[in-house]
């Protein structure tokens, strides 16, 4: 059976989905990233959705769920490239992805997760003084 | 004895074809298609011979149904022909006209039957009467089917020009409606504003609403559907120009607009800029400095 | 309203949902609709295709692009004979699912459709037709 491959770069371990997402692939992808986040001890995932033409409520799900069981294990999701027809399709459709951060890109994903983790470094603030201006 | 108006019409059709192609030419020319200079003599000549020679083929096979099988490539032709009018700009006159000044020559052409009696006349100019008739109406249907695609079309790029999306500074877009919000016209809005985003990998949105009369509950859905989407893409979007009045019919009506608001435009271009990592200073000290 | 074209294609595994979703996109393609718009049509396919797959047991799509007047569109009939829904009211609202999914599938798949209507007998099964028009 096929699988997305997951690299791993720095304290992030990166997912990118080219193709039609069938179930099972989705059901592998979250199985393998978990396993991943755990044993790399990776503290952020960025997957990139670019190339995927629709998300569904099964995909968002798969994304949601991806999203909380990081959480529990202490690594941040953040969601990259969606495109404008997917977005609108997705807020049409009524479906929320709560816990996850967004980017329009691989770039500004990594700067997000890499700030999270100098932030954590330093010693000082968490993610959520970054967001009150 | 009774006689066949058909008979009669494709008889004198055929044997005075000369005679009517002229007469009917010489009547476009005076008419006004041709002075308006929309399209030249010899392409009017062409649609007149093609046409002409198709309405005598089609009265050959027999009938004066316009409707019929027999009439199916004349039918065509014509809808070709007042679609390409209808695109030109011609008056719906001068269209009509185009079949209906063909009854004229016909009808003399009847008149000069060599063994004319009244009643294969009278027969014969209901004959003519009867297909061209029904061939200019489906003429102007036509005609007004291509305009109304014409208007649509028309109405898609008002709604694709009256919505620019500005670039203020590097990640930092401006998007200033005027005019009612109807939801045809912020699907566009909506769609135009997320590719942008993409296009320009902006950070920060800005929709300026100063120049949207109300806003009531399907418009605030609309701006919070937008604002959404964007945040999905991954991108903050912040609502500006809210006026007073708007502002009170809002709250008297329980509409929720849950996003980053601001007064002026120039509020959020400076809220956008700080989060961005920017500000704007005044360069006071250095030209007082010199003096 | 005249149909220009049927296609059929069976729903019964994962792997037909994806082939669901490839020719919708296919059609809408066809008929000219907007990249949104055959976002949303292929999103709906897709949600509903899951409910007959998940809820229905399996069944069949049809697939027909339609013509009324000079308007194009494209109109999806789910079916299967599966245990049907009693309360097509409840089944409707968000959030409510049968199935432990987040119970967007129906309601979701109308919001991105023009048109949707849906006929349910409980113990003969489910039928949801759906439109999308240029």
């Amino acid at each position: 059976m096929d699988r997305i491959p997951i690299l791993k770069l720095g304290g992030a371990l990166i997912v990118t989905i080219q193709v039609d997402m069938h179930d099972r692939l989705a059901l592998a992808l979250e199985e393998d990233l978990t396993a991943m986040i755990a044993r790399t001890g990776a503290r952020g995932v960025l997957i990139e959705i670019s190339a995927l033409e629709i998300v569904d409520s099964f995909i968002g799900r798969m994304l949601v769920s991806i999203a909380a069981v990081s959480r529990v294990l202490d690594a941040e999701t953040v969601v990259a490239g969606m495109r404008p027809a997917v977005a609108i399709t997705l807020v049409e459709l009524g479906l929320e992805l709560t816990g996850i951060k967004t980017a329009l890109n691989v770039e500004r994903g990594m700067a997000l997760i890499q700030a999270r983790l100098s932030d954590e470094d330093d010693g000082h603030g968490s993610d959520r003084d970054r967001h009150e201006d | 004895m009774k006689t066949d108006g058909a008979e009669v019409l494709s008889k004198t059709v055929t044997q005075d074809e000369a005679a009517i192609l002229d007469a009917w030419n010489v009547a476009l020319l005076e008419g006004t298609s041709l002075q308006s200079g929309r399209i030249r003599e010899a392409e009017l000549q062409t649609q007149v011979k093609t046409v002409f020679g198709q309405l005598r083929d089609a009265l050959a096979s027999g009938g004066l149904d316009a409707d019929a099988a027999g009439f199916a490539s004349l039918r065509e032709t014509l809808a070709d022909i007042s679609r390409s009018r209808a695109i030109q700009g011609f008056t719906p006159t001068d269209t009509a006209n185009f079949v209906f000044s063909l009854k004229e020559p016909i009808f003399d052409a009847l008149k000069r039957m060599p063994d004319g009696d009244a009643t294969a006349l009278a027969a014969g100019v209901w004959a003519a009467g009867k297909v061209l008739d029904r061939l200019g109406l489906q003429t102007m249907e036509v005609f007004l089917a291509s305009r109304e695609e014409v208007i649509g079309r028309q109405g898609q790029e008002i709604a694709e020009l009256s919505t620019p999306v500005v670039r203020l500074w590097d990640g930092i877009l401006a998007l200033p409606l005027i005019g009612t919000l109807d939801s045809a016209r912020t699907g566009v809005v909506m769609e135009n504003l997320l590719q942008a985003i993409v296009d320009e990998e902006a950070e920060i949105a800005i929709i300026d609403i100063t120049g949207v009369p109300t806003v009531d509950t399907l418009v605030a859905q609309h701006l919070l559907k937008t604002v959404a989407a964007a945040r999905l893409m991954g991108a903050d979007c912040i609502v500006s120009g809210i006026r007073p009045q708007i502002a009170q019919t809002m709250v008297h009506l329980g509409v929720e607009l849950n996003v980053v608001s601001k007064a002026t435009l120039a509020d959020a271009f400076a809220v956008a800029l700080k989060r961005t990592g920017r500000k704007v200073v005044r360069q006071q000290a250095s030209t007082e400095g010199r003096r | 309203m005249t149909v220009t074209k049927t296609e059929a294609l069976p729903v019964r595994s994962g792997d037909d949902v994806v082939r669901v979703r490839q020719r919708v996109r296919a059609l809408a393609v066809e008929i000219g609709l907007g990249l949104v718009d055959q976002t949303k049509i292929v999103t709906a396919a897709s949600e509903l295709a899951r409910n007959t797959l998940d809820y229905g047991g399996g069944g069949d799509v049809r697939m027909e692009t339609v013509l009324a007047g000079t308007r194009k569109g494209l109109r999806l009939t789910f079916e299967d004979q599966g245990p049907g829904i009693a309360d097509i009211e409840q089944a409707m609202t968000d959030h409510y699912t049968s199935g432990g999914g987040l119970g967007l599938g129906l309601g979701g798949a109308k919001r991105l459709s023009n048109e949707f209507h849906i006929e349910s007998t409980p113990g003969s099964g489910t039928r949801v037709t759906i439109a999308r028009w240029k």
